[in-house]
């Protein structure tokens, strides 16, 4: 299990705005009359893009209401799934998958360039408040190994010198592309493709 | 090699598009009415004959599953929910057809409704995947737009409505009972089985539940047939299956191929060798990182299917292979699988929450020639204590990997932990003394 604390520095009240609520009321709409606890999950993801990245407890408060559970209910929810940012995270925020089928391939590298761009140590800040970066397990690219992930986006197939070069963008304020680094169209084997080959030269 | 013709995910590399003219043209949507019109009896029959294995790792038989859903629909609803919870590290298979061929899932899940008699479908897509789940979303707008789903779909006479749920980087929520506790917005810790979910699921209904990946074939099985399906691969372990190849291969790719390939033709044709050529593999985990590793030796003959795999005392699994040359340390690399199932570990049992952080911490230190000689057995002893004794199947999950590289490279682990236990004399009893495995022998 991983170690999860809420952060210190808690702002007093949270509501959603306007276009949270109505996305909250269709997310609400999708489940059965009165299942409306499914959606805790969905509206955790609402109020954490509404709060600049990251869920205070007087969302989850508010939501507990506005799902009519126990605040505890959705205490247990936030602190259990590790997507669900508890404390402060930076505008951009980096995720490194190090796990074996990354870490074989040189994932090490993609921490240090973080460790050198972003952050000495993991979930810091950068020197201009915009960025963070932090190690998690399998994002499920495998093949495009090593990754990192920037907000929702996938940046595949990378050394450390493409990962300093899309930092350097990030902490400039520009979005770099996502999609694999080395040139190839999706998880098709580089130069190497035997299958399907009629499509592929249709 | 599989015959292009027979390939069932034919935009598996996104050459033709994902939307729904695209895919009409390669055969989805088509006669859709034509097949359920056959009847429910019909579809589970044909797919219980094509032998289609689940392929989300355990490979039960889908149709079988299909047949425990109640004949009849009573006072509760049936639910039909589809585990897009890809989270085994080697796997990248669903996110593949998420994105690029959503319109055979989203048929499928047709199908699979109107065959279990489910009006509401579910699809649990991991919270990374938002950018892929974006792109299936689409996918389902477009269907509802030209009325292949909704009221009357595809003028099938069914309803059917399908919601994206999204998670949020459980690993935990791949297991079906912990995937419907998220699915009800709780932590998504697994339920004790029996009941099973095909009598008691969501919201206390009867709900089936399938891999994406098993549900998108199944219309072109219906289409084609049970006995073309049948006809690749071998008895039991028939049909094509989505590899995904990574780790220290010149182009880690996906591909589809018939099941029953042997091995080192993926490895060497598809995914263009193992960097430093054959000579320079040292080990393959051939389903994702829950299935115990197999030495080079005996990769030279192994068939990928379920039972060859079993056969070498491991698994198919999701068909994640992650191929690990010489130049990797063996045991760093199980470390990190251990630190893996560590930090996904749900807590709720607890010789998982605390036997996965003991694996990982003995296994730091074996990578560093840190352990006690007596510690490898005691590292064995622990993986036995996890096994079998959790609620879910995480437990085998997280000790098989160990036992794998303790089955195959323990003389490598010895060769570097040689410092003296504190304790001299070896006492004979299990590090968890328990009367009932005291009494086994060997516990």
């Amino acid at each position: 299990m991983s170690l999860r604390r809420p952060a210190k520095d808690q702002p007093e009240s949270f509501v959603f705005n306007a276009s949270s609520l109505e996305a909250a009321n269709v997310i609400v709409a999708k489940y059965p009359k009165g299942k409306q606890q499914s959606a805790v999950m969905a509206l955790l993801y609402i109020a954490q893009k509404q709060n600049n990245n990251w869920i205070p407890l007087a969302a989850m408060k508010y939501i507990a209401k506005f799902l009519d559970m126990p605040y505890i209910k959705v205490y247990e929810v936030a602190t259990f799934y590790t997507m669900y940012n508890l404390a402060p995270v930076g505008k951009y925020f980096v995720q490194v998958c190090t796990t074996t089928p990354c870490m074989i391939r040189g994932a090490n590298q993609l921490v240090e360039a973080c460790k050198e761009k972003i952050s000495e140590n993991e979930c810091e800040l950068s020197n201009d408040k915009s960025c963070s970066w932090m190690e998690v397990e399998c994002l499920g690219a495998c093949v495009n190994a090593p990754m990192m992930q920037i907000n929702d986006d996938y940046y595949e197939d990378l050394d450390k010198q493409k990962t300093l070069d899309i930092l350097e963008k990030i902490l400039n304020g520009e979005t770099p592309k996502p999609g694999s680094y080395r040139g190839r169209v999706n998880n098709e084997p580089e130069n190497n493709r035997k299958t399907l080959m009629d499509l592929k030269n249709a | 090699m599989l015959k292009d013709q027979d390939r069932i995910f034919q935009n598996l590399y996104n050459d033709k598009g994902s939307d729904v003219t695209s895919s009409q043209e390669r055969g989805d949507w088509v006669n859709t009415k034509k097949i359920t019109e056959k009847g429910r009896d019909w579809i589970i029959n044909e797919i219980k004959e094509s032998q289609l294995r689940g392929r989300g790792g355990a490979g039960f038989p889908t149709g079988l599953k299909w047949s425990f859903a109640p004949k009849e629909v009573g006072s509760r609803p049936h639910y039909l929910v589809i585990n897009g919870d890809e989270s085994e590290p080697g796997t990248c298979k669903d996110r593949d057809i998420l994105r690029f061929e959503p319109h055979k899932l989203i048929e499928g899940c047709l199908i699979a409704s109107y065959a279990v008699q489910a009006h509401v479908c579910y699809i649990y897509i991991r919270g990374e995947y938002f950018v892929d789940g974006q792109k299936l979303q689409a996918a389902i707008d477009e269907a509802y737009e030209k009325k292949l789903l909704g009221k009357n779909a595809a003028g099938t006479g069914w309803d059917l409505d399908i919601y994206i749920h999204y998670g949020a980087g459980a690993y935990i929520c791949g297991e079906e009972t912990a995937l419907l506790e998220s699915l009800e917005g709780k932590k998504g810790q697994p339920r004790l089985k029996p009941p099973f979910p095909a009598l008691i699921g969501l919201y206390g209904c009867p709900t089936i539940i399938n891999n994406v990946e098993t549900i998108a074939v199944v219309p072109t099985i219906l289409r084609r047939g049970a006995k073309w399906f049948a006809s690749l691969g071998r008895e039991k372990n028939t049909g094509t299956k989505i590899f995904c190849i990574s780790g220290n291969v010149n182009n880690p790719c996906n591909v589809e191929e018939e099941m029953s390939i042997p091995l080192k033709e993926l490895i060497e044709v598809h995914a263009g060798g193992v960097i430093g050529g054959w000579e320079n593999l040292q080990a393959v985990i051939p389903g994702g990182s829950s299935m115990p590793l197999i030495p080079k030796e005996r990769c030279e003959t192994l068939k990928m299917d379920f039972d060859a795999c079993v056969e070498e005392k491991s698994g198919l699994g999701t068909a994640g292979i992650v191929v690990i040359n010489k130049d990797q340390d063996i045991i760093k690399c199980m470390a990190r699988i251990a630190r893996f199932y560590k930090h996904e570990s749900c807590g709720q049992c607890t010789p998982c929450r605390e036997g996965s952080g003991w694996m990982w911490r003995m296994l730091e230190r074996m990578a560093k020639g840190d352990a006690t000689k007596d510690e490898v057995d005691m590292l064995g002893d622990v993986t036995n204590q996890i096994a079998g004794h959790t609620i879910c199947a995480f437990g085998e999950g997280s000790s098989w990997p160990v036992q794998g590289l303790l089955r195959h490279f323990k003389k490598e682990i010895e060769k570097r932990n040689n410092l003296d236990p504190i304790v001299q004399k070896k006492n004979n009893i299990p590090y968890l003394v328990d009367q009932h495995l005291l009494d086994k022998k060997n516990a």
